[in-house]
């Protein structure tokens, strides 16, 4: 209030004053405006803390902890996070809290060694805790299996024999994980693209000779070729196998022995890891590097351990190939069916029921969708496409299973009404002066269209495609019935011809934030990459919006004084 | 035919020597509207209108808001095909054919009766893709013919020297004076018969309606000009012809001297002395 009322005559006079003033309807909508801000940063800011900060190489402490059954163990982990818990919950889980306590202070740890303990994270009570020490010498082994190893290193091995211990082990160890590393990455990329290629043809000629055998054409000159050319792969792939049994024999020569914090020695192939560092030990310097790479890995790297470590590249690239095939399909359908409503069709009822219609079709759930595209464009469309043209790879099919394509069909279809209604938008506000002026130097209405009115809606489509990118980034219900998978093993882009490979499985970011969050085996573990996931996924739908509008006010920019 | 045209009372012709006023049976005529009747749905706006153009004469429409003559004017290119539920009845001849006849091209008679609008609306594109849109659309591309075409209509309508700096600039930054005339150079461009003009000062300052004006007296000379003006004087100084119409009907239509000067319906001198409309 702006006053304070001296009598009290005053007071429902300069109430009603500040009411008729308007300055509540400020505060009422200012306020709106910054309930939905604090909303969006909010949500901003909390994907950011939590799925950021996992990849901070965070210290790894080592202290001794009281079990509930009185017995000590020494324990070694990251902690993760802490919080306050009731007594009687304490008391629950079988341990005595000290008297006149109602609440505790519990702290989660990374434990890791899941080989070892079963699991790799426990709550620990602090008031039971040891004294806690960070010692330099304490090392991270990230492995490809079994999650993180915590421990200190014994000694390097190379074939089994001993190659350093104590002091020098260390440098030792990070010169041999680094050629442990090329190795790896040699291996993957044989397995990936040569042996991809040569199974890719293989299936391609086996596709050949079913189909030449079902049509009767399977001659005995078409025959001797085809075994020809199968004998020829053969002998490259038994070629590549020998290479990579050289290579596997190479990478498997290099060990190590920790000892993990329960006092016990384990032998660690380092075939089976990522990456050895020491946080204890490293600098402010170092640690941001660190948490470059791990960034870096997250989006350029494919998954690991169910998903629950390594990048999330194939979701990223599935996510954008899908937006942009549906795009491709959703742009030029909603366009036609907007130009024939505004600029052909007789105005009336019919186009009223139809414009209805079209906005209804908004609303409806996307799940129905789904539900929709499995049956007719799966089963149905995909089923009769297997039949005229893969009839010789049944009865695997083709295109009469979930894949890329129906996905983008599906978001197309779901998208429709907002392109639809946006071009129509588009074409409105463009003067009838204008048209006119077009028709009336001997323009027919298809070349008006298509040299002004069309050009000048362009904004108001690219509105639309605005609109329809962003609905369907994020949409995941539909796409788990026609076409995303928990992991896809190969993206649907590669060198094998045609490239474009529309009737394979994705990876989508939505459903990999739903299947790391809600169906992994390793809650905990998972759990900060699927804040990380949301960021990165609302990262990339607003690059994408960005490319959008920044096309869009350029065309606006162009027919700014027509209008 | 003829009688129904000369509205002109024979007591009034008698008076007016004929050397000194244009006769139009004696004129070379361009188009003809016999009994023309326009219907919006259900409401009348043109009611059994005669009239007969002069090729390479300048003539104008006068008489109040809502009488009908932007409307007969958008008969002559069948604009007026654009708006839904219009009728008409009666026949426009152009050169002895009607161009209403069944079977005839609209975009080819558009292109033989160029247009111009109240509102300046030139295309959002360069000065010079406005100029050579007609001729485009025709499926004329090669640079040097365009070029040509599009120096010789922007000279035509005056606006050469303005703009033969910019001719890729886009043509909305031109002022509203100069859009006018890029829509007039534009029209021009692509050699029609006859130009309609649609009020195509009335958005415009005074210096740049005199230099429309300039433009329509010189362009007359291998035009034929329909120029619909609610400025009597405009109508004056341009006109050969003027009709004056009054809810949709043809009140009179003479040669612009007489009909200002000496008006044979006391409703025409009504409105040119200003005492209503």
């Amino acid at each position: 209030m702006q006053t304070t009322p001296t009598t009290n005559d005053e007071a429902p006079l300069r109430f009603k004053t500040w009411v008729a003033s308007g300055d509540p309807w400020i505060w009422i909508t200012g306020s709106g405006v910054t309930i939905s801000l604090i909303a969006v940063v909010g949500l901003l800011l909390l994907m950011a803390i939590r799925g950021m900060g996992h990849f901070w190489p965070s210290d790894v402490m080592r202290t001794s902890y009281q079990d509930a059954n009185g017995t000590t163990t020494v324990i070694v982990g990251e902690l993760v996070e802490s919080e306050e818990v009731t007594a009687a919950r304490v008391r629950d889980s079988g341990y005595q809290p000290a008297d006149g306590k109602t609440f505790l202070r519990r702290d989660l740890i990374k434990i890791g060694n899941r080989d070892a303990f079963s699991q790799d994270f426990r709550w620990l009570l602090v008031d039971r805790m040891g004294p806690v020490s960070y010692p330099k010498e304490l090392l991270v082994l990230e492995r490809r299996e079994w999650g993180n190893a915590y421990g200190a290193l014994v000694a390097v091995k190379e074939n089994g024999q001993l190659v350093a211990s104590g002091n020098s082990a260390w440098a030792e160890l990070q010169r041999r994980v680094e050629r442990t590393h090329s190795l790896f990455t040699e291996i993957h990329g044989i397995e990936k693209s040569e042996i991809g290629a040569i199974n890719y043809a293989i299936e391609r000629l086996r596709l050949k000779e079913r189909g030449l055998e079902r049509t009767g054409q399977l001659t005995a000159v078409a025959a001797l070729e085809i075994k020809e050319d199968r004998a020829k792969y053969q002998a490259d792939y038994s070629d590549v196998q020998k290479r990579l049994g050289v290579l596997y024999a190479e990478i498997r020569r290099d060990s190590i022995t920790l000892r993990i914090s329960d006092g016990s020695e384990r032998e660690i192939s380092l075939a089976k890891v990522v990456r050895v560092y020491r946080p204890n030990d490293m600098g402010v310097v170092a640690k941001i590097r660190f948490y470059c790479e791990k960034l870096w890995e997250f989006v350029s790297d494919e998954p690991r351990e169910s998903n629950t470590e390594g990048g999330i590249f194939p979701a990223i690239f599935g996510t954008v190939l899908m937006v942009v095939v549906m795009s491709i399909l959703v742009m030029p359908l909603g366009v036609m069916a907007a130009v024939y409503l505004r600029e052909y069709a007789k105005q009336g009822l019919l186009t009223r029921l139809v414009r209805i219609a079209v906005n209804n079709l908004a609303g409806v759930p996307s799940v129905v969708y789904g539900v929709f595209g499995l049956g007719f464009f799966v089963y149905f469309m995909g089923g009769r496409i297997d039949q005229l043209f893969f009839s010789e790879a049944l009865p695997a099919p083709t295109f009469g299973t979930p894949g890329l394509l129906w996905s983008s069909v599906v978001l197309a279809l779901l998208t429709l009404p907002v392109v639809i209604v946006s071009t129509e938008e588009g074409l409105t506000r463009i003067p009838r002066s204008i048209r006119e002026g077009s028709l009336a130097l001997g323009a027919t209405q298809a070349e008006t269209l298509w040299r002004v009115v069309l050009p000048m809606a362009a904004p108001g489509i690219m509105t639309g495609l605005i609109l329809s990118v962003a609905r369907a980034a994020g949409e995941v219900a539909p796409l788990m019935m026609v076409g995303v998978v928990k992991l896809a093993p190969s993206l649907p882009l590669d060198s094998n011809f045609p490239f474009l490979h529309l009737d394979r499985k994705f990876m989508h970011m939505g459903f990999h934030i739903y299947d790391v969050g809600f169906q992994s085996p390793n809650v905990e573990a998972a759990r900060p990459l699927v804040y990380a996931t949301a960021l990165l996924l609302v990262v990339v739908v607003i690059v994408l919006n960005i490319a959008a509008i920044h096309m869009r006010n350029r065309l606006r920019e162009r027919y700014r004084g027509a209008e | 035919m003829t009688a129904s045209l000369n509205r002109r009372p024979p007591e009034l012709a008698a008076l007016v020597p004929q050397s000194s006023k244009r006769d139009l049976n004696q004129a070379d005529i361009c188009l003809e509207v016999q009994n023309l009747d326009l219907y919006y749905g259900d409401k009348q706006a043109l009611r059994g209108v005669n009239l007969r153009i002069a090729r390479h004469q300048v003539t104008a429409f006068i008489g109040p808001s809502g009488c009908g003559k932007s409307t007969l004017l958008r008969c002559f290119n069948r604009m007026n095909d654009l708006v839904d539920g219009v009728r008409v009845d009666g026949r426009i001849l152009m050169n002895g054919s009607d161009i209403n006849a069944r079977g005839v091209d609209v975009a080819a008679l558009r292109r033989r009766v160029g247009m111009v609008f109240q509102k300046p609306n030139p295309l959002p594109k360069s000065i010079y893709e406005n100029v050579a849109y007609g001729l485009r659309l025709q499926g004329i591309n090669s640079r040097r013919l365009l070029d040509e075409v599009v120096e010789r209509s922007l000279r035509g309508a005056a606006l050469w020297d303005e703009v033969k700096d910019r001719l890729n600039d886009s043509a909305l930054g031109l002022s509203g004076g100069q859009q006018q005339r890029l829509v007039i150079a534009r029209a021009i461009a692509i050699e029609p018969e006859v130009l309609l003009l649609d009020e195509p000062a009335s958005a415009l300052d005074p210096i740049s309606t005199l230099k429309i004006e300039e433009l329509i007296y010189e362009l007359k000379g291998n035009y034929t000009i329909l120029i619909v003006t609610h400025n009597m004087q405009q109508a004056a100084r341009v006109s050969d012809y003027t009709a004056f119409m009054y809810l949709g009907e043809m009140v009179e239509y003479d040669d612009t001297n007489t009909l200002f000067t000496n008006p044979a319906k006391q409703q025409t001198e009504d409105y040119v002395t200003g005492r209503y409309g």
